[in-house]
């Protein structure tokens, strides 16, 4: 057998149970929640166009090719979407924005504090209610609060950028010895894809104060700014 | 009856409503302590009728939201469990156990995959696997610190203040957000494979002989291409078209 032939079934060999479909990010996810509806792309969190606001992304159910997968894709009502904002360096959330739909619009709730922390939540509707009909390919809504928070759902292009096909062949052996292609010849998989997209911006005071970096001490790692620990997560109803 | 009739029958029966002035006073002005949270009325100290306030049933607000909501997927960075959690009943129980106190068990797990991505280029490379391992990389992370904090503490940060970016080579800042436009395959990567330097594995040509010294496993090779970054909220571009 040829070198190549060699590596490329030992290298299957040893990576043999890792999913062909894996993929950065968490785009394509475990098998469990891969294609269903609570099945988390990607999350985002950075600056708003406002300094003192930060603004959260998390996209749905991707990637959509466009068209009528596109335009059929739904959120479902019983996926709640729930940010989670830890202010006191514990990885325990102190405050929530929650999202769900019902009917033709979103419902964010927060930034609360929950009324239970971990893997099971309840909506908390004493916590703000805010509502912004979802959004078509074609036609955008947004809506402002009286606090100063904006909202939107629904589709939008995948930001998301990753050579998916030559990593399967990595992480499967067959690209052995040979690694990622070089710019110009490598392939972006999600340039022409979507995701059902939820984007919420919040005034950074309704989000408390930050604090100090976890990643300062660990390592070789200093000076990094206070900052939030954030995390998104999609819960089904029982 | 014709359809006109009927309509101006109903806002007749409507507007009568609109009339009737209930109130919990005697013709003297008297308070009369008679509202109930049956009679019909919006007394006492009800937010509406017959619902809310001290002593009635709190008001349905049209939509129910009532329900207990159970985590099925959850995500803080990226590329996390995807690249680091091997099989597929590992990637399951990672999405639904909790940021931090469940994940420490999940560390293993993911230095043997660290590792094994290595094992398959020392192959490939002619390399005894024991000689070719995860090197500690441009944070100075060795391998059971780097994974213990993907594995452990998978939050992102993001910062109030100054710029929010996961890492931009031009400014140096990093981990204090994720923008739509950072390369975090190309980060993660570099994490993983790049060594002290970031540059361990960058396919570079070095000794000149025209051929890369190395693969290329610190880049995928793919940038951001057209999308459009300057966008105001929502800040993502219409979705694309057939």
């Amino acid at each position: 057998m040829k070198k190549t032939k060699i590596y490329a079934v030992i290298g299957g060999m040893i990576l043999a149970g890792f999913s062909v479909f894996m993929i950065a990010a968490d785009h394509i996810d475990a098998p469990a929640v891969a294609g269903t509806t609570t099945d988390i792309a990607d999350f985002y969190a950075f600056e708003g166009d406002g300094a003192n606001n930060t603004v959260f992304i998390a996209t749905l159910q991707g990637p959509l090719t466009p068209g009528t997968v596109t335009d059929n894709a739904t959120f479902d009502e019983d996926v709640l979407v729930e940010f989670n904002i830890d202010n006191t360096g514990d990885f325990v959330e102190d405050l929530v924005i929650q999202v769900i739909r019902r009917g033709d619009s979103m419902y964010f709730f927060g930034p609360a504090a929950p009324t239970q922390t971990g893997l099971s939540s309840t909506i908390e509707t004493f916590g703000g209610q805010n509502e912004v009909r979802i959004s078509t390919s074609t036609d955008v809504f947004t809506e402002t609060s009286d606090n100063g928070m904006r909202f939107f759902a629904g589709p939008r292009r995948d930001y998301f950028y990753f050579d998916f096909n030559r990593f399967n062949e990595i992480v499967s052996g067959t690209a052995a010895p040979d690694g990622f292609f070089p710019a110009g010849t490598a392939e972006d998989f999600f340039e022409d894809l979507n995701v059902l997209s939820i984007v919420v911006e919040v005034p950074n005071a309704l989000l408390g104060t930050a604090p100090p970096h976890v990643a300062n001490g660990i390592g070789g790692v200093t000076g990094l700014p206070n900052a939030y620990n954030v995390w998104v997560s999609a819960k089904r109803k029982q | 009856m014709k359809t006109y009739k009927f309509r101006i029958l109903i806002l007749a029966v409507c507007a009568s409503f609109l009339f009737v002035q209930c109130s919990n006073e005697d013709e003297n002005g008297n308070v009369i302590n008679q509202e109930t949270c049956d009679d019909g009325i919006q007394n006492g100290d009800e937010t509406d009728v017959d619902c809310g306030g001290s002593t009635c049933e709190p008001c349905a607000v049209g939509i129910d939201f009532s329900g207990t909501y159970v985590q099925e997927d959850v995500m803080g960075r990226p590329a996390v469990n995807t690249v680091f959690s091997g099989s597929d009943l590992v990637k399951n129980d990672f999405n639904t156990a909790f940021v931090v106190s469940d994940r420490a068990s999940f560390q293993p797990t993911f230095e043997t995959t660290l590792e094994a991505y290595h094992d398959v280029y020392a192959i490939a490379l002619g390399i005894p696997v024991d000689d070719l391992n995860y090197e500690t990389n441009i944070l100075g992370l060795d391998a059971p610190t780097f994974t213990t904090v993907l594995a452990q503490f998978d939050a992102l940060q993001v910062a109030p203040s100054g710029q929010t970016t996961y890492f931009d080579p031009t400014t140096g800042i990093a981990l204090t957000g994720r923008t739509l436009g950072d390369d975090v395959i190309d980060i993660s990567l570099t994490l993983m494979f790049g060594g002290t330097t970031g540059t361990r594995f960058d396919g570079a040509d070095n000794d000149g002989d025209g051929t890369p010294d190395t693969p290329q496993l610190t880049s995928d090779g793919v940038g951001p291409g057209d999308r459009d970054f300057s966008l105001p909220f929502p800040y993502m571009e219409t979705p694309n078209q057939e």
